[in-house]
């Protein structure tokens, strides 16, 4: 009997000085990667900047997009062709190599931010997606939809405004939510051009640490809820369209 | 009214259309019969230049719907359309349906626009369904629905592609009702129909297309009595 209670005692014993051990680790971990010398301002900061690059690729995406789209639409040649050439070479090449193209043979002699840079590097990338996606919600839609347009006597253009596209948009409109959401997560190359995003920030924080992971831990969940949190609003935003129809 | 002068239309290798010519008058409903695939559909969209005729001419009020100089948008007015799956705009409601192409192609003021919507909903047995959305409706309503906004735009001839074939069996006397009301009216009509026991009652003329070409053409007593051409002897054998 008192055999059993010694055992006991020094399982509880080991298992305390474990636990003990990992809490004293992971008190450690969180005090070098993110207290001491404020460290956690490198997150901050950082997480700052991946939102602002997100926000404004999304929007210069968006742009580009929808005048790429409207460029396939037509009927001049050229145009048509150049912005085809267009989708495909940046859909055809990774967009870190566009990225690092776009900063040193074009704007890396200039003064203009990076943040800047960085933004339209990756908006010209997210256009091209934004353009198929578009394209693919036109083409979605009922042919019956134009062509009962124009035996009306609408034009073409009109037909697009009134009817075409006020349907199209709830076939794009989850699409582009993807695609900021894939944005965000790409965003995070940014480092490449020298700009202190998210990914960067903890770069420095482990060179400061020596910290094996941490740091990239802690940006894995801060990346991981952000995204949830952009899946759950698209998610409602989805069910409000689906009800409008 | 329209006219059509040796109308050619191909898909790529594929002849659909080989050589028509035909007038449909002022005030004439031609009904138009013939086997699955044989160019009505094509043959009746190339009236309002839905479909671009590979060669040939399309006259309406003499006037070329071919020549480029004329505005095709202009002519299309004149031409009512109305489709087999109705092809109402689903985003919008009965009333912007019917209001839309006359205020944004005629420039109608709203206010009129809706008052001839209510009249022409009144006329096809829907006064109120003004604010539903076509979802709502049943295959029968729509198909009403999309008369009335066809006319709405007061076309001077009205083209229709099949308009109870998408139809449950229950709902197709309540359109055809609304169609010999527009024949009573004098509306100029083009029929491409399965409904043989209509294009007997209600049609003029009967044009009986087979592979690409009105094989026969006669009044409704003498073609579906005495058909002249074998084709169409097959074709009323099986259908009638
Ligand atoms: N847009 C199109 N592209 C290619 N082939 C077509 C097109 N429209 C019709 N066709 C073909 O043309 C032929 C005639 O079609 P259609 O005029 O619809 O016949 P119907 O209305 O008499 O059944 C069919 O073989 C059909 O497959
Ligand atoms: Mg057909």
């Amino acid at each position: 009997m008192s055999k059993l209670v010694e055992v006991i005692n020094k399982l509880a014993a080991g298992v305390f000085i474990v636990i003990m051990e990992i809490v004293t680790k992971l008190s450690d971990e969180i005090y070098f990667n993110l207290i001491r010398d404020d460290r956690y301002l490198y997150f901050v900061k950082g997480l700052g900047v991946s939102i602002q690059l997100t926000f404004y690729a999304a929007l210069i995406g968006g742009a580009i997009g929808i005048l790429v789209a409207l460029a396939r639409l037509t009927n001049n040649k050229v145009i048509k062709v150049i912005a085809e050439k267009y989708i495909d070479i940046t859909r055809g090449t990774p967009v870190v190599v566009q990225l690092l193209i776009i900063y040193f043979a074009i704007f890396a002699s200039t003064k203009i931010p990076r943040v800047v840079i960085a933004s339209i590097a990756f908006g010209i990338n997210s256009g091209a997606y934004v353009a198929e996606l578009i394209r693919a919600g036109i083409q979605a839609v009922d042919k019956g939809q134009m062509e009962a347009a124009r035996s009306l006597g609408l034009s073409y253009s009109q037909a697009m405004y009134h009817i075409i596209m006020p349907q199209a948009i709830k076939n794009i409109l989850p699409g582009m939510g993807n695609e900021v959401i894939s944005l965000w997560k790409e965003t995070a190359i940014a480092g490449f051009i020298g700009l202190e995003d998210l990914m960067r920030g903890a770069e420095i924080v482990r060179a400061r640490t020596f910290s094996n992971y941490t740091p990239y831990l802690v940006i894995a969940l801060i990346y991981f809820y952000i995204t949830a949190l952009m899946t759950m609003i698209l998610g409602k935003m989805e069910r409000r369209l689906r009800k409008s129809d | 009214m329209i006219k059509v002068v040796d109308l050619y239309k191909s898909f790529g290798s594929l002849e659909v259309l080989r050589g028509i010519t035909n007038e449909i008058h002022k005030k004439e409903v031609v009904c138009v019969i013939g086997p699955s695939g044989s160019g009505k559909s094509t043959f009746l969209r190339c009236l309002n230049l839905l479909e671009m005729p590979t060669s040939g001419q399309v006259y309406i009020d003499g006037v070329s719907f071919m020549d480029k100089k004329n505005d095709i948008n202009k002519l299309r007015e004149k031409v009512g359309m109305v489709f087999q799956q109705f092809n109402l705009f689903p985003h919008k409601t009965v009333m912007e349906n019917i209001t839309l192409a006359p205020v944004k192609v005629k420039g109608v003021g709203k206010d009129e626009a809706r008052e001839k919507a209510i009249q022409l909903l009144r006329k096809v047995g829907l006064p109120d369904k003004d604010y539903e959305y076509p979802n709502k409706l049943s295959g029968g309503q729509k198909q009403r629905v999309a008369i009335a906004r066809a006319l709405a735009m007061d076309p001077e001839i009205m083209l229709f592609d099949e308009p109870t074939s998408a139809l449950d069996p229950e709902m197709v006397g309540e359109v055809l009702q609304v169609m010999k009301q527009l024949v009573e009216e004098g509306m100029t009509m083009v029929v491409v129909t399965h409904e043989m026991g209509f294009a007997r009652e209600v049609g003029d003329r009967i044009l009986f297309m087979d592979e690409g070409i009105i094989a026969e053409e006669n009044t409704p007593a003498e073609l579906f009595q005495n058909p002249q051409n074998p084709r169409t002897q097959s074709f009323l054998s099986k259908v009638l």
